[in-house]
């Protein structure tokens, strides 16, 4: 299958590896994905909480190279944004951007997910109810 | 100069040799004849150059050459095989023993059969591949009339028990046929010592030209007999209609016979050349071999790598032409059946890569390919949550994973 060229620079020079420290009340973690489905994601988001705004956003990827490229993209998407401007990130923006084929949706589907799994993470440490998820994949 | 990408795929098939070539390219211009055109030198010369074929593919696997039955390749030899013999030997039963890792042209050939209302026992295999002996002379009935088990692997290079197999088919009174489409022309293969009754193989894999295989068909002790599967002018003693692909069968002829004067030579080598890769690459944590080390093809390594995915492995060894275990390029995410009979879970054999050297692999290729995979797996590792957890000791069989 032939990929394209982002997410082929994305995959060379994936954005924002790493882990930020989970035990910090500012630093929401979402995990998503199961290994035996081929994708598991971890993205984490730190959040500066007078401004409510992302300052970092750091991402783990066990999966294809379209699920490294999406969450790679998403890391930098967020890196910036408020909370809310986070959450308003739709998957088909990353199909978009990486020129996704079909069969690999699942992989935006998922990093869409991981924002959002963060965001409620970081919520409900910080004393907010929890959102729902607006979309789940398959 | 090294020419990226280096290809490590030879299971799937391999290059054609130039000599083969050679030997070919007279079959393809100005020797055009029909081999079976009787009544000038044109079909004469084409005859005889079958029937030369025919001779060095006899003195490969030590049978008559009137054993030979060519045939488009080897999934075309075990489909004539397996369905020949279950029409031929009706009378006498309609049970066919085979195992679960063969080959698609086997296993749904006999899920025709099934559908024929035949009844087919597929074994089961160990972790390192293999049937167990036990288990087929329990599964053999006064009914079954076949057993065919391959010779060895194309994903593992994992080789049968081949003669212990052979007897106790016999002794049962059935007959045993193998696809030795790997092994032939690899590994010493002799029909009469391993007591094989037919035989599958195919000419690509063997540094011959592509579309040309042949099943072997004994003729004595017992005599076998398929009923042909596709009609037409009764070449081949009847049992398999069509002109006869007489570049293709010159092409096999003389393959058969540079394997047979440089398999020794070529195992050594590419034995050692395996080893070495392997031996590298297990250096990595968390590595493991799939299949038998012991009782494997000389050419062949197959390994997986936890906590990477497939998918992305064979997007970090973009300069190597090599197989996964891993079908996701598919919607389908269905690892390799193969490995999964071995008991791999499914993200183990996701993460395999297959390696298949050749007699055009070199040294130089074998030390590319061992850095290139080796910093493509410490790459994906370290972005791997898994890899993190595993090394922060997390089972991750404790984590909840979210529905998928």
């Amino acid at each position: 299958m032939a990929y394209s060229d982002k997410v082929i620079d994305h995959y060379s020079n994936p954005r924002n590896v790493g882990t930020l420290d989970k035990s910090k009340k500012n630093v929401g973690t979402g995990l998503v994905g199961a290994p035996e489905c081929g994708d598991v994601m971890r993205l984490q988001i730190e959040v500066d909480e007078t401004t409510n705004t992302i300052t970092d956003a750091k991402f783990k990827t066990f999966g294809c190279g379209s699920a490294i490229a999406s969450s790679s993209l998403a890391t930098e998407w967020l890196k910036g944004k408020t909370v809310d401007e986070a959450l308003a990130i739709d998957n088909m923006e990353i199909v978009e951007e990486l020129a996704l084929p079909p069969v690999k949706i699942h992989c935006s589907v998922l990093a869409e997910d991981a924002i959002k799994s963060a965001i409620n993470d970081y919520r409900v440490k910080n004393g907010m109810p929890e959102l729902e998820m607006a979309k789940s994949h398959h | 100069m090294l020419k990226l990408p280096i290809y490590l795929d030879n299971n799937a098939t391999t290059p054609l040799d130039p000599r083969v070539l050679e030997a070919m390219m007279p079959y393809l211009t100005e020797v055009f004849g029909n081999a079976a055109s009787r009544n000038h030198p044109f079909g004469w010369a084409a005859e005889e150059a079958v029937d030369y074929a025919r001779e060095q593919i006899a003195s490969l696997i030590n049978c008559d050459p009137k054993e030979i039955i060519f045939t488009s390749g080897a999934t075309e030899s075990d489909n004539l095989g397996i369905k020949g013999v279950f029409e031929m030997y009706a009378q006498k039963g309609n049970h066919i023993i085979t195992a679960t890792t063969e080959h698609k042209a086997v296993l749904d050939t006999c899920k025709h059969i099934e559908k024929l209302g035949g009844r087919v026992t597929y074994l089961p295999v160990n972790a390192e591949g293999l049937i167990s002996l036990e288990e087929l002379e329990a599964a053999m009935t006064p009914e079954t009339i076949l057993v065919t088990i391959m010779y060895g692997n194309n994903e593992t290079g994992t080789i049968q028990p081949i003669r212990e197999i052979a007897a106790i088919a016999h002794k049962h009174g059935a007959l045993f046929m193998t696809d030795g489409t790997q092994a032939v022309g690899k590994i010493p293969v002799d029909v009469i010592a391993d007591g094989i009754d037919l035989m599958a193989f195919t000419a690509h894999k063997m540094y011959g030209p592509k579309g040309v295989g042949a099943l072997y068909v004994r003729r004595k002790n017992p005599r076998v007999k398929v009923t042909a599967q596709m009609d037409g002018g009764g070449h081949e003693r009847g049992m398999r209609s069509g002109t006869l692909n007489v570049p293709g069968i010159v092409g096999l002829g003389k393959a058969c016979e540079l394997a047979r004067l440089e398999m020794a030579a070529d195992t050594a080598r590419l034995s050692a050349m395996r080893d070495r890769l392997e031996k590298e690459l297990l250096t990595l944590e968390e590595s493991y071999v799939n299949g038998s080390v012991e009782r494997r093809l000389p050419h062949v390594a197959n390994i997986s790598f936890k906590y990477v995915e497939g998918e992305g492995l064979m997007m970090g060894v973009k300069d190597l032409a090599v197989s996964s275990g891993s079908a996701c390029t598919s919607a389908s995410l269905e690892p390799s059946y193969v490995l999964k009979a071995l008991g791999l879970s499914d993200d183990l054999a996701h993460s395999s890569l297959r390696f298949g050297l050749s007699r055009f692999t070199t040294d130089e290729q074998i030390d590319y390919a061992i850095n290139h995979v080796k910093e493509a797996v410490t790459k994906l590792r370290e972005m791997s949550p898994l890899w993190e957890m595993f090394k922060e000791g997390i089972d991750l069989n404790s984590i909840e994973w979210a529905e998928h």
